[in-house]
């Protein structure tokens, strides 16, 4: 102990220690895990069905296992004890080994996915039944994300159970998941149709609006056209509408699969996202460059498109690789979700997505949706600020009564959840929208006399 | 001119950004406990393992150079205020380049050194083991005493009380909480809201004993605590005793100066102490005429900062009077939120009517006050609903008659999206009482709001 230094070192110590039934459920994911190991080393050496279901089987049981005894009996409320202390939640050692796990993951799945040969072929059935044709990265990439979302979707769920502004949210993005992102496409591909993904469209996905992409489709007869449609639709009429009534919420952490990702299966490392001005400074840089990108590649492309590849079809190529590489899977991916336990779960969310970018300009300039906060209640805490994934210092609106507009701001509505003392509200609202942080809401002093403005 | 603050807490820190807002003067802020501004409200999550320190200090490191902020880590050991100097010693380990004068001369002085825990002269109340909770290193204190401890016992049941017991239940750590009234908080909480949250500490586990006081701490014959005896005479194991019977202003080192003390340095409306140049805010601040509805010393968050922002502006030249306005304030217990508007006393006074509904689960309620002579609107208690402070306040101050708020009353709400919304139910209650048939007129919702606050 060392009265005279600040350096806090808290050893948390304590009687914590897991419970017999949270060991067992833990053992019986690593069974499940085992077996995609034992699949994967086997490379399509060993009979896939059996394996597959017992894998999944015993991943769905440890897991459904592991949130009962972590939270059946407990009274419900918000519980983030030890998050600072346990090493996967606070970049310790088991942190970053999940992290070049999943790194690694995402590496052969880009670049090397004969290396995955053997989970490939594990999957097989599956895609038979699914899609009637043999599986390959994407469908088992597909199979895992999905089945990550709603595991995990469910263990939010659970912690969450006295919030249910988080219980729906969490049902949508499952169900986005698993039926937009998962089942419908499968199901195209057993009509022998693309698969198309209704929840992702330009700019999120970089392919939509291509001139190859339009030509494409339209061959597709009807079908096609109805996609060139939805996609044209979703970007430049729905988006807006929905944006001024909801903020960008509405789609980061209702409907899209990457925010899908980080709300269910990236939960556990939301407070590790950076909250320091410079990262704001870095995101505001990052992701608009990345938006002026994504529109100059498919501007570039239909320049090219119109003449006849004369004038920049090297470089406009060139451009199109090096988005692909770059952005859409070193970015998206890779960094994006492996570096969850470093960086937090919304790093592609916050500093790359040009989706994100879009929504975020008009949230900021044209929406109806803003956190408002709750005259001078609060504490200054700091538990918004911390467990908020989008990094932002949600205390520094709150404290000084600021309602809080950020571009970034997906409205995932922890940040109400934890505050300890009632400060914040997701709220729409029509009436006030070009003055929507102007009031402070805590007492201030104005001219020579204490007065409350507002 | 050169101001010097002793305290880096939330008045001190809030003053120094202020005057700094409003002027050039030369600012330095000298404390004792830590580096940098901290949230002391927020102890509980670090030792829960919710945040780190780093979380829960509101400002960047960066922060203070760039606002011109001068800190300093030390000690004020007495004031010279003859001579506007302060005596120094070192609080933390000094670096080479760290130089730290043993005086330091100033032309106005901020006093903002918060409070310290109260301690009534039990035996034993000096042992090892035996803390109260209020600073960082009372944080550490119990941290490491909190390995392989066997129980906790908590004398005094007050909100640092029951946060030390969320604390040590967060750790698995047996609690035995001793509370001298007769229920919980009783000094504060009305009936009805004080039983609720007896019944919460005793769903969480907690050995809660009411009606009951520390009589002596036991020594185990090397100056640990090993039990403590009650004033029942019973005897209860523990490693760990935590004092959290209430604080007081923290002055001792003021106090054989020729500043005016009370309870706590005693200011005027203006923060002004006896002594021309020197203020006092914060929790070790005391009005000697506090306005209505409030007591002279008032150890809690909001009132520091705004005492921060008011002295600032006296200090700068701007005569302005410390008022904090309509009483409110809000704490959590375990899992039940709270939050008071205007004045709910724990005993309700003949002259007011008290409308009151709980939740059928026990663990949320709305309580509203009324002048039952005009029927004008009095206060709001909320436990696990959350009101809006600007619509309760602007109702309390305009002196709102009681059925036009309980018409309006959803527009208070400011619950999450798709909760639960209760008013109906307060509403019925009034009814019943009052043998009327006023119907709920408005919902939640913002836009309501927004009109009527601009009204
Ligand atoms: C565990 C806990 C929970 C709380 N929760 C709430 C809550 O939920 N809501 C609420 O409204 N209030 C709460 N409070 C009260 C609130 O924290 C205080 O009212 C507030 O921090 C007081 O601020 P201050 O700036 O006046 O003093 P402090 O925060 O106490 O700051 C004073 C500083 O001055 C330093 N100092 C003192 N003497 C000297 C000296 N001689 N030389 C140098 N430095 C010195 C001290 O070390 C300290 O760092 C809580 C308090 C505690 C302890
Ligand atoms: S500010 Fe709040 S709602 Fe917005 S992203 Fe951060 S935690 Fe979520
Ligand atoms: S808004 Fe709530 S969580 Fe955030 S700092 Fe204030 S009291 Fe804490």
């Amino acid at each position: 102990m060392n009265l005279l230094d600040s350096s806090l070192s808290l050893a948390y110590q304590g009687n914590h220690k897991m419970t017999g039934l949270q060991k067992i459920s833990l053992a019986i994911v690593g069974l499940g895990t085992l077996g995609l190991l034992i699949a994967w080393a086997s490379n399509g050496n060993i009979s896939p069905l059996p394996t597959f279901i017992f894998s999944l089987a015993a991943m769905t049981i440890g897991s459904l296992l592991y949130t009962y005894s972590t939270y059946s009996g407990k009274i419900p409320g918000i519980k983030n004890n030890r998050v600072f202390q346990y090493g996967i939640s606070s970049r310790g050692a088991a942190a970053w080994i999940l992290g070049i796990v999943v790194t690694g993951f995402y590496v052969c799945l880009y670049w090397f996915p004969h290396l995955l040969e053997g989970l490939i072929r594990l999957h097989d059935p599956l895609s038979h039944g699914l899609r009637g044709k043999a599986a390959d990265q994407w469908f088992v990439y597909g199979t895992f994300y999905t089945v990550a979302v709603l595991l995990m979707g469910i263990k939010f769920i659970f912690k969450y159970r006295h919030n249910r502004y988080q219980i729906i949210r969490t049902i949508s993005v499952m169900f986005f998941q698993l039926v937009f992102a998962y089942l419908i496409p499968a199901f195209l591909a057993l009509l022998n149709k693309p698969d198309e993904y209704f929840s992702y469209f330009w700019p999120l996905d970089s392919y939509a609006l291509r001139p190859d992409w339009i030509a494409g489709k339209s061959s597709l007869g009807t079908f096609g056209y109805v996609v060139i449609a939805i996609g044209i639709l979703m970007p430049f009429v729905v988006t807006p509408i929905l944006t001024y009534f909801f903020g960008k919420r509405w789609y980061c952490s209702w409907v899209c699969g990457c925010g899908g990702l980080a709300e269910t299966a990236g939960d556990p490392f939301r407070q590790l996202s950076d909250k320091s001005l410079t990262a704001w400074k870095i995101e505001r840089w990052m992701i608009h460059s990345v938006l002026v990108a994504v529109v100059l590649l498919t501007a570039l492309l239909w320049f090219n498109h119109i003449s006849q590849n004369t004038i920049l079809g090297g470089f406009t190529e060139g451009f199109k690789s090096a988005y692909g590489f770059g952005i859409a899977m070193a970015f998206s991916g890779v960094i994006g979700v492996g570096f969850y336990p470093i960086m937090g779960s919304r790093v592609w969310c916050r500093f790359g997505c040009p989706m994100a970018a879009i929504l975020g300009l008009q949230q900021k300039y044209f929406s109806r949706f803003r956190i408002t906060t709750n005259g001078g209640q609060c504490i200054s805490c700091g538990n918004c600020s911390t467990y908020c994934e989008m990094g932002i210092d949600v205390r520094h609106y709150a404290q000084r009564g600021q309602d809080i507009v950020r571009a970034s701001c997906v409205g995932c509505g922890v940040c109400s959840a934890v505050c300890p003392r009632g400060v914040l509200r997701l709220e729409n609202g029509a009436s006030d929208i070009g003055s929507r942080t102007d009031a402070l809401r805590t007492i201030h002093i104005s001219e020579d006399e204490v007065s409350i403005l507002s | 001119m050169k101001i010097a603050i002793i305290g880096n807490g939330i008045s001190g820190i809030t003053a120094a950004r202020w005057i700094r807002k409003l002027s050039d003067h030369e600012i330095i802020v000298i404390s004792g406990e830590s580096d940098y501004f901290y949230s002391r409200t927020a102890l509980m999550y670090i030792y829960m393992g919710h945040m780190g320190l780093k979380e829960t200090q509101p400002y960047e490191k960066g922060f203070w150079k760039k606002n011109r902020i001068g800190l300093k880590r030390a000690w004020v050991k007495d004031v010279d205020f003859k001579n506007k100097k302060l005596h120094l010693i070192p609080a933390a380990k000094l670096t080479d380049h760290d130089f730290l004068p043993a005086e330091l001369p100033y032309d106005k002085l901020i006093i903002a050194t918060g409070s310290d825990s109260n301690k009534f002269g039990w035996p034993g109340q000096d042992l090892e083991g035996v803390r109260g909770l209020y600073s960082l290193q009372d944080l550490q204190y119990m941290d490491n005493y909190s390995k392989d401890l066997n129980r906790a016992v908590i004398v005094g049941g007050g909100l640092i009380g029951i946060e030390m017991a969320e604390m040590f239940h967060s750790r698995n750590i047996p609690v035995t909480f001793l509370v001298r009234e007769k229920s919980y908080w009783s000094n504060v909480l009305p009936d009805e809201e004080s039983a609720m949250i007896n019944r919460c500490i005793k769903n969480n586990h907690i050995d809660l004993r009411l009606g009951t006081e520390l009589k002596e701490i036991v020594d185990n014959g090397s100056g640990k605590a090993v039990a403590v005896i009650t004033n029942k005479g019973e005897k209860i194991d523990c490693g760990f005793v935590g004092l959290t019977a209430g604080v007081h202003p923290n002055i001792g080192f003021l106090k054989e100066s020729d500043l005016e003390t009370g309870r706590g340095i005693k200011v005027n409306e203006f923060l002004e102490t006896n002594i021309p140049d020197v203020y006092a805010i914060g929790d070790c601040a005391e009005q000697q005429h506090p306005k209505t509805g409030r007591r002279g010393v008032e150890a809690i968050w909001y009132t520091g900062r705004m005492m921060g922002e008011t002295v600032a502006y006296n200090i700068c030249g701007k005569k302005v009077e410390y008022n904090p306005g309509i009483w409110f304030n809000s704490a959590k217990f375990f899992d039940i939120e709270y939050q008071v508007y205007g004045n709910v006393p724990a005993k309700i006074p003949e002259y007011m009517t008290s409308i009151y509904w709980e939740h059928p689960d026990g663990d949320k309620s709305i309580r509203i006050n009324f002048d039952n002579r005009n029927n004008s609107i009095l206060g709001f208690n909320l436990m696990g609903i959350r009101y809006r402070h600007e619509v309760c306040e602007k109702w309390l101050k305009e002196k709102t008659d009681m059925e036009t708020v309980l018409k309006d009353l959803g527009q208070a709400n400011f619950d999450p999206e798709f909760y639960d919304q209760y008013e109906k139910h307060l509403l019925a209650a009034y009814n019943k009482i009052a043998g009327k048939n006023i119907q709920l007129k408005k919902r939640r919702g913002l836009s309501q709001v927004i009109a009527f606050l601009k009204r």
